[in-house]
This record gives structure tokens, sequence and C-alpha cells, in this order.
């Protein structure tokens, strides 16, 4: 999942700011993405992250800074002159032309002939899974289908940066997951750089080489998907990917590595890097993922350290059983998810258990 | 459902009202007979002749068709300007000016055509067939910007930047995307206009000068009982030309909504 960072800068931002009248939607937006890279923009609504994706295609000026496209200023370029292609949150699909109309629209100024033309719509569509629907009304297409033909219309003209504005976010879970990882393949396949806006971080997760988490029109931590999982820095970024717990948490002592004592876990030896923000001696908070906690059952012990615990809450979910356990000297309970293997009996509420963890997984946060 | 009878009753009497007196045109432009009176005294295509002879009425059937055809036109850019304005743009005093421009579909015909005709008679512009038109312009405009700008507003913006996206400028994107998705709404909007001006009196009575119009014709006829059956034959044909331009209306409205695959909520039929 690593993306390797010698390839070209494709896309710049420098300083980006956008303003509507008073409000402020982009502040300071600086990031870098690279030549073939998978990329995407996460954050709840009203972040900016659509207004920067808008910005990218040219279809938002902004109020200062400069975006660059494969090393041009973007400045004064309009929409239709940039080497950028974009598949609508709608689709936008022209509801009065058939299917490869559509797919072709953009081939009208090229000067190939009409039957290479031709040929390039019937391979833009065999390449999105479209073959043979080239003479179908566009209004009579089912969601996935627009879906696929909004992509083919945009990758035909070979754009160096394809923008998806939440592509995925009017499809149903089943039609999305398996749209996900075709879009995956595809953009493997033809090497183009993907811009994905979203605001699920589930698809973000999965999709992307890196992520930029914004904000309140900033980039709040910009990192590959592990990174941003396992390392977030802040507590606002860790709560809007996936579930983390906290604890509260005091340093005491500071140095190449920490030692620090939590609510529950009692005092630990942390690494640096796994101390986020400004650091002050009290009010920090410790945070874990549900999946580094374990609940350890007869004969197993901790590969690292355990705690004594009481089961407040089980959801049981098929696959996996997620429980809510209260540590021995915490306030409040912890989210644990276990993976259900057959044998393993599921706890009940007000069982005693011993709760395993490690401090390596633990993340501090001011 | 149990439904009231009299209401029934109401709704069937409702029916007749509103309809009765236009059944009543074929049957007296068929009667043979120069009194409009039952009982009906038999089969005649004369009245028809004698409309067909009527020179005036001709000349007056020109002048309509004239006036119709050039206000509709200009009352339906006059819209289409104002109902992209409308729809895609914010500028200050954006919902005055809209409201100014609204104002003379609920302003008293007679108080338009009396303001018009003192202007026109203050500046020294002769009425003639130019004077009713920039007063049924004036008139039309309203119902050409309330048909186009729901047209306008049910076209997705991110068509037009797809298109623009996609390399074309925005005059082209007018002209290959926004034009043929809002012509359902350019050809109601025509009609509507060409019926409204059609119809018009008080403006065309007022501003035309020597110049008549159909409508004001056929009121001139009522002074001639002679003439009357004449003009029910004239009644029923405008009555059959009707029915087509609502039929034509109608289904470009339909195949607009098939078209863009919308769902059909109501219309004229």
């Amino acid at each position: 999942m690593t993306f390797s960072s010698d390839k070209p800068n494709m896309i710049e931002f420098r300083d980006v700011h956008k303003y509507y009248g008073d409000y402020h939607a982009l502040r300071g937006i600086n990031a870098t993405i690279k030549a073939g890279e998978f990329f995407s923009l996460l954050g709840p609504s009203g972040c900016g992250k659509t207004t920067l994706l808008r910005t990218i295609a040219g279809f938002e000026d902004i109020s200062s800074g400069a975006v660059l496209i494969d090393s041009k200023v973007m400045d004064g370029v309009p929409a239709n002159q940039r080497p950028t292609n974009m598949v609508f949150q709608s689709y936008a699909i022209f509801p009065h032309l058939s299917v490869e109309q559509n797919v072709g629209f953009g081939l009208r100024r090229d000067p190939r002939s009409a039957a290479d033309k031709a040929k390039a719509v019937a391979e833009a569509l065999e390449m999105v899974g479209l073959k043979g629907y080239g003479k179908r009304a566009a209004h009579a297409l089912s969601g996935g289908q627009r879906q696929r033909v909004a992509l083919a219309r945009a990758l035909i003209l070979k754009p160096k940066v394809l923008l998806l504005d939440e592509p995925l976010s009017a499809l149903d879970k089943k039609m999305r997951e398996q749209m996900q990882m075709e879009l995956i393949k595809l953009q493997r396949q033809v090497g183009i750089t993907f811009i994905l806006v979203t605001h699920d971080q589930e698809e973000a997760l999965v999709m992307s080489d890196r992520i930029a988490v914004m904000f309140e029109g900033q980039i709040a931590q910009l990192a590959d998907p592990e990174t941003l999982y396992r390392r977030p820095n802040s507590r606002k970024v860790a709560d809007f990917i996936g579930t983390m717990n906290f604890l509260p948490a005091q340093i005491l002592s500071e140095g190449s590595s920490c030692e620090i004592e939590a609510q529950g876990f009692g005092r630990m030896t942390i690494g640096a890097d796994q101390v986020m923000g400004a650091t002050s001696g009290e009010g920090m908070s410790i945070g874990c993922r549900p999946e580094t906690l374990t609940i350890l059952f007869d004969g197993q012990t901790a590969t690292d350290r355990e705690s004594m615990a009481t089961v407040e809450e089980v959801v049981y979910y098929g696959d996996m059983t997620y429980y809510d356990v209260k540590l021995d000297g915490a306030q409040t309970a912890m989210r644990l998810s276990m993976r259900n293997v057959p044998g393993r009996p599921v706890l009940d509420i007000g069982t005693r258990a011993r709760v395993g963890w490690s401090p390596g997984a633990m993340v501090l946060f001011r | 459902m149990n439904k009231s009878p009299s209401l029934r009753a109401y709704a069937i009497a409702y029916l007749i009202f509103l309809y009765a007196p236009i059944a009543l045109l074929p049957l007296f432009a068929f009667n043979d007979s120069k009194v409009i009176a039952f009982p009906l005294q038999g089969f005649t295509t004369n009245w028809f002749a004698e409309m067909w002879a009527d020179q005036q009425l001709f000349n007056a059937f020109g002048n309509s068709l004239t006036i119709a055809v050039s206000a509709s036109i200009l009352s339906t850019t006059l819209g289409i300007f104002a109902a992209r304005a409308s729809t895609r743009y914010t500028f200050p005093g954006k919902a005055g000016i809209l409201g100014l421009i609204m104002l003379p579909m609920v302003l008293p015909e007679m108080i338009v055509s009396m303001a018009l005709l003192v202007v026109l008679m203050a500046i020294g512009v002769p009425l003639s067939l130019f004077t009713i038109i920039l007063g049924h312009v004036l008139i039309c405009t309203p119902f050409a910007v309330a048909i186009l700008t729901s047209a306008f507003q049910s076209l997705d913006r991110s068509l037009e930047e797809a298109a623009y996206d996609l390399g074309e400028t925005p005059a082209s994107t007018f002209r290959l995307i926004i034009l043929p998705l809002v012509m359902p709404g350019i050809i109601s909007s025509l009609l509507i206009c060409f019926t409204i001006s059609l119809d018009e009196f008080i403006i065309s009575y007022f501003l035309g000068g020597n110049q008549t119009v159909l409508s004001v014709y056929i009121f001139g006829q009522f002074r001639f009982p002679a003439k009357v059956p004449a003009v029910m034959a004239l009644g029923f044909v405008l009555v059959c030309l009707s029915i087509c331009l609502l039929t034509i209306a109608e289904y470009f409205r339909r195949r607009g909504i098939a078209r863009s695959g919308g769902k059909d909520t109501g219309g004229f039929l």
C-alpha cells in the first residue's frame, strides 16, 4: 500500500484560499499529488473537499494561491482547456443522447475519422463493461450503468487527471463495493491520476494510495491509509476514520520514548512517534483501535500486556463480536472487536475478562 | 369509495357550463338558418363558404397571425434570457427585477393598454400592427418566463459543467446540451404566447389604429345578425386549431419528459 514518491508531481496546491463572500471555504491548502496516484479527499460534508476538487477542474476560481497541473499554473485556464475530466456525483449523463453519443461527446473536436472515433467509443465502453450498450438511450440505464458511462465518457479523452466527485454515493452497498474494486483495477490499468472526493472513510481507505483528510477548509492530515488509520495526527482525524477509544492520560517523562500513565491501562512506555501534537503533562488522551484490544480466553496469554475488565455490552455481528469493556480503574468503557472463531463462546454482559493490549498500538493526543 | 351524489351533480353541471357553449359552435356553424336558435334547420356548409369569401376576415386573420407569430417569438426569446438569468446567476435586485417582469400577468390589460396608448401618442408613434406586437410582447413575456424558468430549473447544472469539462465552449454547450433539453419548454412557450396573442382583444382594439385583428373583427361582426352564422363557422375552425395546437404542445411536453427520464407531474391535458 505504499506509493513510490519518485513519481513526478501531477497536482500542486500552493496556499490555496477560497472565499464565498465572507465564508472562508478553503483555508490555505498545500498539497502535492503524484502522477498515477489514486488520491482521495476525505471529510465531512461542508469541509471544502468538493470545492477543492472543482478548483482542479476549473469550475471554481481560487481567491489566492495557485493550482498547478503537470507543473503548469492553471490560473485563468478555463475548464474546457484543462487536462482533467470529471465524473460528477449525479453522473451528468446527457439524457437526450444515446450511450455512445454520451461517451463520444468529448471527441467532437477530435480530428480523427468517424470510424476511428467509433472504435474509440467501443473500446471505452468495453473497458467499463458496457460492451454492446452503445445504442441504448441514456435515460434508460440503471445507476451503476450510468456510472460506467460517465467513467467511459471521461476516460475516452485520456486526461492527465480523472476527478471523481462522490461517484459511488448514489449506489447501494453491494454495487458500491463492486464499483470500488472495478475503479481500483481501472486506475491500475489506465495509469491515470485519480482524485476521489468522498465522505466515506472506508471507501477512501480501500481505494486510495494516499488520503487527505479535510476539516473546515483545511487539510488535517495527508497520509497513506495505513498511517492514517494507525497514526492519526489528531483526535478529530482519529474520530473520523474508523472507531477509536479514548481514555484520559498524562505524560510522566518525555524523550526518545515517553513514559505515560493512562486511566485503566496504568503506566506504559510509548515511542515519540506515537505522540501527536504539542504535548503537555496533563489533559491528554490515549487512543486505541477496537481490534488492538483482545479478550484473553482461558489458557491464552497476552502477547504484551493485560488488564482486568468487565463486559458492559455485547453486539454480535456474525463474523465479529463487538464488546464494550470497562477496564478496572477506567471511567468509560471501550469498544473491542473480536473475530468469531468456532468453539469460542460469546461472553455475556457482566462477565469479568482479561483484556490483552499493546503499548505499540496506542496513540497519545493533545 | 362512497361518492356524494350532490358532488357528482355539481361536477357535471360545472363541465356543462364550461363546455356547452363551445359545443354550440359546430352545431350552428353547420345549421341551415341565419337565426341562431333551436330547433336546428338542417345541414349546410354555406357558412364556411361565406367565411372563406370574406376578404376582410382574411385580412384580419393575416394581421392576427403576423402579430401572434412575432409576439410569441419575441416574448419567448426574451423569456429565454430572463429564465436563464434567473436560474443561473445571482445579481443585486434579482427578486425585484423578476417581480417586475412577472407583473403584467396580474395587471389588468385595460391599464396596460391605456398606459401604452398614452405613451405611444405622447412620443408620436403611429398606431399599427407593430404597436399591437409591442403590447402583446408585454403581456406574453411573463407567461414565457414562467414556462421557461421551470424548464431551465429542471436542468441539472452538472450537465452544463460536464459538456464544458469535455471541451465544449459555453456557446456550444448551450447549443448542444441546454437548448435541446429546454426545447419542449421553448415550444410550449411559443404555443402559449401564440394563443394568448391570438385571443387578445383589449390591446389589439386600443393599439390597432386602423388595422383590425381577428378578435376585434369577430366582435364587430356580431352587430350584423346575418353575419353571425359565418362567425360561428370561424369559431369552429378556431376551436379545431386550438385543439391541434394544444395536442402538439402536450406531445412535446411529454416527449421532453420521456427523453429526460423524468416523472410526469401533470400538464395541460
